[in-house]
This record gives C-alpha cells, structure tokens and sequence, in this order.
C-alpha cells in the first residue's frame, strides 16, 4: 500500500501532546511526524529504542519497518525508498555509522534526500557500546570518499531530538541530500519531557516533483520549475524513467566517467546547492555572550555541563558565554569568526579527541586563543571540569 | 497473441537511445541476457513506466543504463537492499535486480540471502561469468575448481558458490539457471520469474570471452558459446540418467551444470505479510477504542 501521511492517525498514535520520553523515541516521534514511511535499521546500542520505536508504532501509521540485515542494507533500502516516493530513515551508532559509508555517499552522488541518525558511542571499533560520545563528527562530514557538502544536527535535549529529526527531514527534502542527526549515547538514553507539536505548527517541507513535459525534463541539472540548484525529484514509477547512477554523470543522468569537465559541474553544483544557502542555514543558540570575554563553543549533551560551568562562573564575575552549534555542518563560519573578534579565548568542550576545535580555530583564524576541552570514555564533562578551563587552569 | 516484432521495433520501444553503443565486448554474453529479459516484458505486455530496473556494480550491472525505464545503478553488491526499499515505497512498481556473479555471491551474499529468505517479490537476474569482468578478470566466488584468474593464477582452488542451491534452500518462490546460448527455454522463465510474486532468481550462465575464456584457453567466440552446450545438462535429464543411467553415462554428466527450474512455488512474502500485520492493528485500533 502506498503511503500517505494522515495527521490524525499519527496524532493518534504518538499519543498525549506532553510525555516522558527516551532522546531515541524522540527521533521516532520526529520522523513519524515529518511523514516518514519507510525504515530500515539494524540494531545498535544505544540506537536500537529508534527501531524499536519504529517497530511499534510505523505500521500503525501505515508506514513500513524493516529489520535489515545489516547497516549498509539499511542504508540501501532508505535510499531506494526515497526513490519510490516515501520519506524515509535508518539510525545507527558509530559501528554502523561506518558500514553506511559508502552509501552515504551514493545518497550524496544521486542527490537522494534521507536521514541518518546516529546516536554516537565510543570508538574506535566496537568502543563503549552502552556509552556516550561526540567522536563521529568529522566522519559525518568527511567519512565518505570524494567532495561533498554534510548536514547535521546534534539535539542537546530530548525535545529536540523530535524537532531536529523533523527539520531534518526538511532539509533533506529541500537540497536532496541525505542529512544526519549526530545525537549522543547521552541524550538519546536521555529521559525528558517533550511537547509533541502541533499539526498547525508543523512547517514540513516536502520535494519538489518533476512536473514538467517528459520530454523537457533534465534529471541533473538545476531546477527547471524553480530558481534552485536541487533539481526537480522524478519519482520512479511517475514516467519520466530516470537513470540514477553513483557514477560521475551528466545531466541527463548518464554516466561520464572520463569527462572532467561534468565531474566538475556535477559536484560544484551538488556542493555549492548546500554551501550557498550556510548563512541561511546557522542554528545556534547564544547565551550570555554580549559582554562575554571568554565563550565556550559547544553541541550536543556536551553543551548542558557547559552551561553550568558557564553559570558557575558568572556567579564568580568571570565573563563567560556559551555558543551551541544545533546544526554543526554545514559549519557556522561566520559566526564563529566574529565571535573570535569580541572574546579573548573560545573554549571547545567536547566527548571526543578535539575534533569541532578544528574547525572552530579555521574560522578563528588566529582572532582569539582557542582551547580544545576534551573528554573520552563515555563520561560526560563535569561541570567543575570545565569551569576549570574559566580559570586558566 | 502477442504480435511479433521486429529487432528494430524492440530496440525502439526499450532502448535508451542515448547510451549506445554499449561498453560490452564482442561475444559477450549480458546483452543477450537483456534481450531475453525484455522479449519476456514485451510478451507480458509491461507497461515499462512501473517497471524500475536495479542493478549493484559491474559489466552485467551496467544493464538498466541501456533501457528505457527507471534505472537504479547502485553501489556494489547492494542493489537486492536498494531494491527492497523501492519496493517498500510502492509496492505497484515490478523491480528487476541485473546484477553479477561477484556483484550478487560474493560482497552482496548477504543482501540476497536476506531477500531470498523473506521472499520479497523481486526479480533478481544474475549473469554469472564465473568471473569479475569489469575489473579485468578476478576470480569470482562461482569460478570452477581449476579455473584461471588473474587472481588465481595456479588455478582456482575454492569450491564454487551454487546460487541456485542456496535460493531453494532459503524457499525462494522460483529459481532458475539458463545458459545464454538458447533463447526459447530462458525467455519462457524470465516470464515466469518476473510474474512470480515472492522472490524469483534467475541465473545466466553467460560467457566473457575477454576476462574469462581467453583466460581458461576456451578457444575463439565461436567455441566458447558451444561451451555452455556441452557443459550442461537439463536437471530432468541428470536426476533420469543419475537414478537410471550406467555408470559410463553417470561418469560423462556427473560434473555438467544443471540447467532447469529448480523450484516453482507460492509462498507468501514479506510485504504480503506485513500489509496484513497493518491491517490487524487498524482494526485492532478501532476495536480497542470502543471499549
Ligand atoms: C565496494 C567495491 N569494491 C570493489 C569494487 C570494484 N569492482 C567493480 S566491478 C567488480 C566486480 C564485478 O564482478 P561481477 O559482479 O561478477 O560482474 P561482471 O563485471 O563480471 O559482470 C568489482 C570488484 C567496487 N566498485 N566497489
Ligand atoms: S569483460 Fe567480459 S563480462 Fe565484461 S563486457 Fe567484456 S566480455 Fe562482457
């Protein structure tokens, strides 16, 4: 049965409009009310509540789960959904986030629009499967070979587990591309109260389909209905008999792997349809950085400690502030970099090695001292641990 | 009837103009594959805007690049799960998985283990060169005892991988294997496959005079095609012979391929299934409200 999104049966199924629910069945909860049908998923702890969320509650909305045999079949399936016309998802943590690689990228190539969440864990390998961490940032922007432009959010709270995942969808569906939500062990075994929102309040972008005369239509190339870079999206069955291909491919779809002039055009325009719009793309939240001298840049769980540690040391008269990447890539470039202008030191808490200071000392450049405030092993930052860096130490 | 149509009529009505000529090589056998496949549509009468064609990577997996239809070219050994999802999303889409020995046995054995086993209704043609073409002649995990690659110099020493065997263990609807130097029998089973509901696979024995039968010393095109003549054998003809024959007939068929439809059954599958699982929790919804 195909699939259509019914408000009221989903309204129906969530439940009551306040709950206590786990950081997972909020990406659940997302998806579903973004008009997800489809899932495909293997489970993975701390992941594996998104399936089981999945399980019960998609095929009471009509939509289909499936259990796959791994997580490159998960992805696959995701990507074949979304090019039978549903919406569709997979979650997984680091281990599985590393086997849907390859595909991520095909999901990039034939500008398929999907969502990945990842609850991340420990690593490398199979790490701390129960506890939390940060350390897959950089593979969601760079884990795929070849050029390409990520999109992700990391949730810092359960209920934005539910409104990331929906954004999420949003703009997978606006620049045809697969989008992760870099969630954390934390916050996805995390118990909250969320606000399901309501069907009024809902803004869900859905893809624009091809439209056009058949014969007129280019599959690859910007839109022929609309100023945009993301071409219109020719669902298989509506007749347009696409042919989508991981290889480099003109556009008309066809492949043209020793053309470096279509390779070019190909994946200029595939990046740039998403690095055009990265200043209309910033999600962050500011606090306390008006008169800031010192600012912690943060995401994720990560940012709550941080918050404390910045009110502790506001009690004690220290300057500091707190900016929170909700949406770490695209990066928030020019943010950052005038940040650097008003503070004197940027501090970067993270469950990980030091991987968003990277970016963060690029776009820095050199304006302000940056600091990498790492922590590994599946321990959140204390509080204290991190308004120790306020005092130098 | 089906009125028949000439090869430049067919060309028409299903090729992709625009991809000609193809990259095979001269005597290669995957574009007589496509061309039984799309006699049986043609004799089904398809209509080819619900058909979606996917395919993993490889020579036989550059096949939906040439039809005109919805082509899902997809990454290697994967395209039985990308398959899967299309089906999920619309379910009154007929989807035919082109994909090779390598691309289906060996990195995406998986994929079709898990497809065969919950029966979901899919068409997976497999051309089976006993080789990896594309790359330039590996051996492949259905390459013969003895057989020589670039990658099994000395010969191959790894015991060949039965496809078929392993379809009908796993209860797939229907599977067969054709070599594709005879038309009438093959294109009469694809039809069967695609119409199949539940998992049909149909295996190709194909040669690849370029990677693989130059390779193993089959002698020119020509003799290489005979090949498949002499090496199999109908599987009603070996099981007759093997429960009746003399030892002499029994020693000359016991190592030919068989060829045949090894099964042909009607088991439910997974969408089937689980439309009826969504079903029973409507009702059970509305039921459970009442009270
Ligand atoms: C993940 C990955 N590994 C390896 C390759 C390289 N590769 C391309 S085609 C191929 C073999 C294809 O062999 P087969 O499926 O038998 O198809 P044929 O070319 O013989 O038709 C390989 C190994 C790849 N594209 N992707
Ligand atoms: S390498 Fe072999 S399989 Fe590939 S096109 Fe040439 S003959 Fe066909």
């Amino acid at each position: 049965m195909k699939y259509t999104r019914d408000p009221e049966l989903i309204r129906k199924v969530l439940g009551k409009k306040v709950q206590f629910i786990l950081g997972d069945m909020a990406c659940v909860y997302g998806g579903i009310l973004a008009g997800c049908s489809f899932f495909g998923g293997y489970p993975i702890t701390p992941a594996s509540e998104v399936a089981e969320g999945m399980a019960r509650m998609l095929p009471r909305v009509k939509g289909t789960y499936m259990q796959m045999e791994d997580e490159i079949g998960s992805i696959a399936a995701v990507i074949g959904a979304a090019w039978g016309g549903a919406k569709s998802m997979t979650a997984t943590s680091g281990p599985g986030f590393s086997l849907m690689m390859e595909n991520y990228g095909y999901a990039v190539m034939t500008e398929t629009p999907c969502v990945i969440v990842n609850v991340q864990r420990t690593g490398p390998s199979t790490g701390q499967p129960t506890l939390g961490a940060q350390g897959d940032m950089m593979q969601a922007k760079w884990g795929t070979h070849g050029d390409f432009e990520a999109i992700a959010f990391a949730p810092s709270t359960v209920q934005e587990c539910i409104d990331f995942t929906l954004e999420a969808f949003n703009l997978a569906e606006k620049y045809r591309t697969p989008v992760c939500v870099m969630a954390d062990g934390e916050i996805g075994h995390l118990r909250e109260r969320v606000i399901i929102p309501d069907e009024k309040d809902l803004k869900l972008i859905e893809r624009a389909p091809a439209t056009i005369d058949k014969k007129k239509f280019i599959p690859f190339t910007n839109s022929q209905t609309r100023k945009s870079k993301v071409p219109d999206f020719p669902t298989f069955g509506t007749g347009y008999r696409t042919y989508v291909t991981g290889l480099t491919h003109n556009e008309k779809g066809f492949p043209a792997t020793d053309k470096q002039k279509d390779h070019e055009k190909l994946v200029k325009r595939i990046t740039s349809k998403i690095s055009d719009d990265a200043d209309k793309l910033v999600m962050v939240e500011e606090i306390n950085l008006d008169d800031a001298e010192i600012a912690f840049v943060t995401y994720g769980a990560t940012a709550r400690p941080a918050e404390s540690a910045m009110e502790m040391g506001r009690k004690k008269g220290i300057k500091i502030g707190l900016l929170r990447l909700k949406l770490a890539w695209p990066f928030p470039e020019k943010v950052i970099h005038k940040l650097a202008k008003e503070v004197d030191k940027i501090i970067v808490p993270e469950m990980n090695l030091g991987q968003i200071v990277h970016p963060v000392r690029e776009y820095v450049n050199g304006e302000c001292e940056v600091v990498s405030a790492p922590k590994i092993g599946g321990e959140m930052h204390l509080p204290n641990e991190l308004f120790k860096y306020l005092e130098g130490k | 009837m089906v009125e028949i149509k000439t090869a430049e009529e067919l060309n028409k009505k299903y090729l992709r103009e625009g991809m000609w000529p193809t990259i095979f090589c001269n005597g290669c056998g995957i574009g007589v594959v496509l061309e039984y496949t799309l006699w049986a549509i043609e004799e089904l009468g398809w209509d080819m805007d619900k058909v979606v064609f996917a395919s993993g990577i490889g020579c036989s997996s550059r096949l939906p690049g040439y039809i005109n239809a919805d082509g899902l070219h997809t990454t290697h050994g994967r395209a039985i799960a990308f398959a899967t999802g299309i089906k999920a999303a619309n379910p009154d889409l007929n989807v035919v998985i082109f994909t090779g020995d390598g691309d289906c046995s060996g990195i995406g054995g998986n994929h079709f283990i898990h497809a065969a086993r919950r029966n979901i209704d899919l068409t997976v043609i497999m051309v089976n060169n006993f080789v990896y073409g594309m790359t330039g002649g590996q051996s492949s995990p259905t390459a013969p005892i003895g057989s020589v690659a670039t990658t099994a110099p000395y010969g191959n020493i790894e015991h060949p991988f039965d496809i078929c065997g392993i379809a009908k263990a796993l209860g797939a609807n229907y599977v067969a294997r054709w070599p594709v130097s005879h038309p009438y029998q093959p294109i009469k089973s694809v039809k069967e496959g695609l119409q199949k509901k539940g998992f049909s696979l149909l295996e190709f024995l194909a040669p690849c005079p370029t990677a693989y039968g130059r390779r193993n010393k089959l002698g020119d095109i020509k003799k290489l095609w005979k090949w498949y003549d002499d090496n199999t054998i109908l599987i009603e003809d070996y099981e007759k012979t093997m429960n009746y024959g003399n030892e002499k007939e029994k020693e000359e068929i016991k190592n030919k391929i068989q060829i045949g439809v090894f099964q042909d059954i009607e088991k439910s599958g997974f969408f089937e299934e689980y439309e009826k699982l969504m079903m029973m929790l409507q009702e059970k919804k509305t039921t459970g409200e009442k009270k």
